[in-house]
């Protein structure tokens, strides 16, 4: 059979739906980068620290490489098929040509709930920001924090709005110098640059495993916030310059920076907070790295930790807002939404109905859920879209066995980072049922409803054929 | 397969289908705290009255960090003492996994029934 290339980088525009006006080609491998990171990032600033409450320090730890070996086998799964399905959308374009439209359906809510809640949680720690910032500059009251988690939603999504270009500049910007954060905090706290202020074993003594082994699975549900996002950068598919360079070497790099950033972040914070404060992120360390600087001792570390930790919930709110609305976007233009949410701004060319409508969502969940059940919620669609991925590529190897079609990026080792990602999905539904089971039944219970609403209801206003816009040849078993 | 033509849907037809879509968003947030069922919540088991360091399990180093924290053994009482409650039952586990693939069975069943129609027009001769 002969084969096609789609990845080509003369197939450029919108080509798939062959509207006139389309989303615009002008990012890079860096940009695809600072996408993925940026939005991950704010996991080493706040939130991965409820996997210490859920197990103990040293359960965060090994939540965190399992939950790495996790994203490892999401991020070469990933890179394979969307080196090939170049589209906005991501993992729902991936779904609607190789699994079928209520996949796609669900894994599209999938992406913009787990955004549109990690968008909410960066706005929440934002203003836990101010507000600290706001004491410890001699503020006596209690400050309203509602305010800045308005203008932190608004702002990002005006900025969304005008343009991609700067908004993941100004991502690669504030990513960089959030990271550079988290390395100058290790060399300055560690004893590699003066003294030393770790104090590990004296920390951890009597408290190893304060849940034994149970912990430890249990710490695997916030485990992924160390990395939960990284997925994203496929949301840029379609307005990378060359997406079968640009998206796998961008998703392969960001992984790799991840898997430094969330072993220093640990190393750091269980260093020097006691774990019983370190793993409430409601009522003890809000922000781990930042409470760290704080005890320091050095007024330059808190300035900058403070400033790193703006800085990465700025990134990630802001490349949540670009991955939600790519995602809702694409379920308007197939017609699984209504239609009015699949335009393109006519002069700034992104998907300025689906930028404005998530606004107020956001805001709901941003002013009226407590932190954890936020991230609890963001986690579970993220693990749902996981669990699909072994899923998809298996059958997508299937359908297209290799040589049919030219694939940008090869994974290698096929079925083994399929079986593995199946195998640590399954355990962490087991982790967040240990604690949060009510809101995993609710959650499914929730895509079990809107899965019979589109099928039953929803479905019949989609054109059939013309869902696959991918000029592939027939999928082989059809 | 003959080719399908689906219906124009009204712009009332639109809006509400974005309501429905949005309030079950919100309800499967919000109903299970309004309903108090958002589990993990914490609880002390034993309280220790007058507490000190010591009496809370923190050695000298620990005791110094929280103190750096602005925390006295009484503020830190709760935060240090408080535990998740990871006992369950059998059935509540079998549940969640009934539901768990039930849901992805559902989701692929009717995702090929589907597919097999897109794929059955989509590449029929024109």
């Amino acid at each position: 059979m002969a084969q096609t290339d789609i990845t080509s980088s003369e197939r450029d525009g919108m080509g798939p739906h062959g509207t006139k006006v389309g989303l615009l080609r002008v990012l890079g491998p860096a940009h695809v980068w600072a996408l993925g990171v940026g939005i991950v990032l704010v996991g080493e600033y706040m939130g991965w620290n409820f996997a210490v409450g859920k197990g103990g320090a040293y359960a965060a730890l090994m939540a965190c490489w399992f939950a790495g070996i996790l994203y490892s086998c999401v991020a070469m799964i990933d890179s394979e098929v969307t080196s090939t399905v170049a589209a906005a959308g991501g993992q729902y374009t991936q779904a609607k040509h190789i699994v079928g439209p209520l996949m796609a359906f669900n894994v599209g809510l999938y992406l913009v709930f787990a955004y549109t809640m990690l968008e909410a949680a960066n706005a929440i720690t934002a203003g836990y920001l101010v507000s600290v910032v706001a004491t410890m500059t001699g503020y006596g009251g209690a400050l309203d924090q509602r305010p800045f988690i308005i203008l932190v939603i608004m702002f990002l999504a005006w900025l969304n709005y005008r343009g991609v270009l700067a908004t993941l500049t100004f991502n690669l910007v504030i990513t960089a110098i959030a990271f550079t954060a988290i390395i100058v905090l290790f060399l300055s706290t560690s004893g590699i640059i003066g003294d030393g202020i770790m104090q590990h074993a004296a920390l951890f003594e009597g408290h190893e495993k304060p849940y034994g082994w149970i912990g430890v699975v249990a710490a695997m549900h916030f485990g992924l916030w160390f990395y939960l996002g990284i997925e994203g950068t496929t949301q840029a598919a379609e307005e990378v310059r060359s997406p079968a360079r640009a998206l796998p070497f961008g998703t392969l790099a960001g992984i790799m920076t991840l898997l430094i950033a969330a072993t220093l972040t640990w190393y750091i914070c269980s260093g020097v907070l006691p774990w019983e404060f370190l793993g409430d992120g409601v009522n003890g360390s809000v922000a781990p790295l930042f409470d760290t600087a704080r005890l320091s001792g050095s007024n330059a570390l808190i300035w900058f930790l403070g400033i790193g930790t703006l800085f990465a919930t700025l990134a990630s709110a802001n490349g949540c807002i670009n991955d939600a609305s790519r995602a809702w976007f694409a379920l308007g233009r197939d017609k699984y939404l209504p239609a009015w949410f699949g335009a393109v701004h006519p002069q700034y060319r992104t998907p300025y109905r689906s930028i404005v409508f998530l606004v107020p969502i956001a805001l709901i969940f941003a002013l009226g859920a407590p932190l954890d059940q936020v991230i609890t919620f963001s986690i579970l669609s993220g693990l749902l879209g996981y669990t699909f991925m072994p899923l998809n590529i298996l059958m997508f190897r299937k359908k297209w066995p290799m040589g049919t079609i030219k694939r940008g990026y090869e994974h290698p080792f096929h079925p083994v980072p399929a079986i593995v990602l199946l195998c640590l999905c399954a355990f962490t539904f087991f982790a967040v049922f240990l604690g949060y089971g009510t809101q995993l039944v609710a959650m499914i219970g929730f895509y079990i409803i809107v899965s019979l609403w589109f099928h039953f209801w929803r479905y019949r206003f989609v054109n059939r054929g013309a869902q696959f816009t991918m000029p592939w040849p027939k999928p082989q078993g059809y | 397969m003959a080719h399908y033509t689906p219906p124009v849907q009204s712009k009332l037809g639109q809006i509400i289908d974005v309501i429905v879509l949005v309030t079950l968003t919100v309800g499967a947030l919000f109903v299970p705290l309004w309903l108090g069922m958002a589990g993990a919540a914490k609880t002390v088991a034993s309280p220790v009255e007058n507490p000190t360091w010591e009496a809370l399990g923190q050695n000298a180093v620990q005791a110094a960090q929280y103190e750096a924290l602005g925390y006295t053994p009484e503020s830190a009482h709760d935060l240090i003492l408080a535990r998740f409650d990871y006992s369950f039952t059998t059935g509540a586990l079998i549940v969640m996994i009934v539901v768990i693939v039930a849901y992805y069975a559902l989701m692929l069943k009717f995702s090929e029934a589907e597919y097999r129609e897109v794929i059955s027009e989509k590449f029929s001769k024109k």
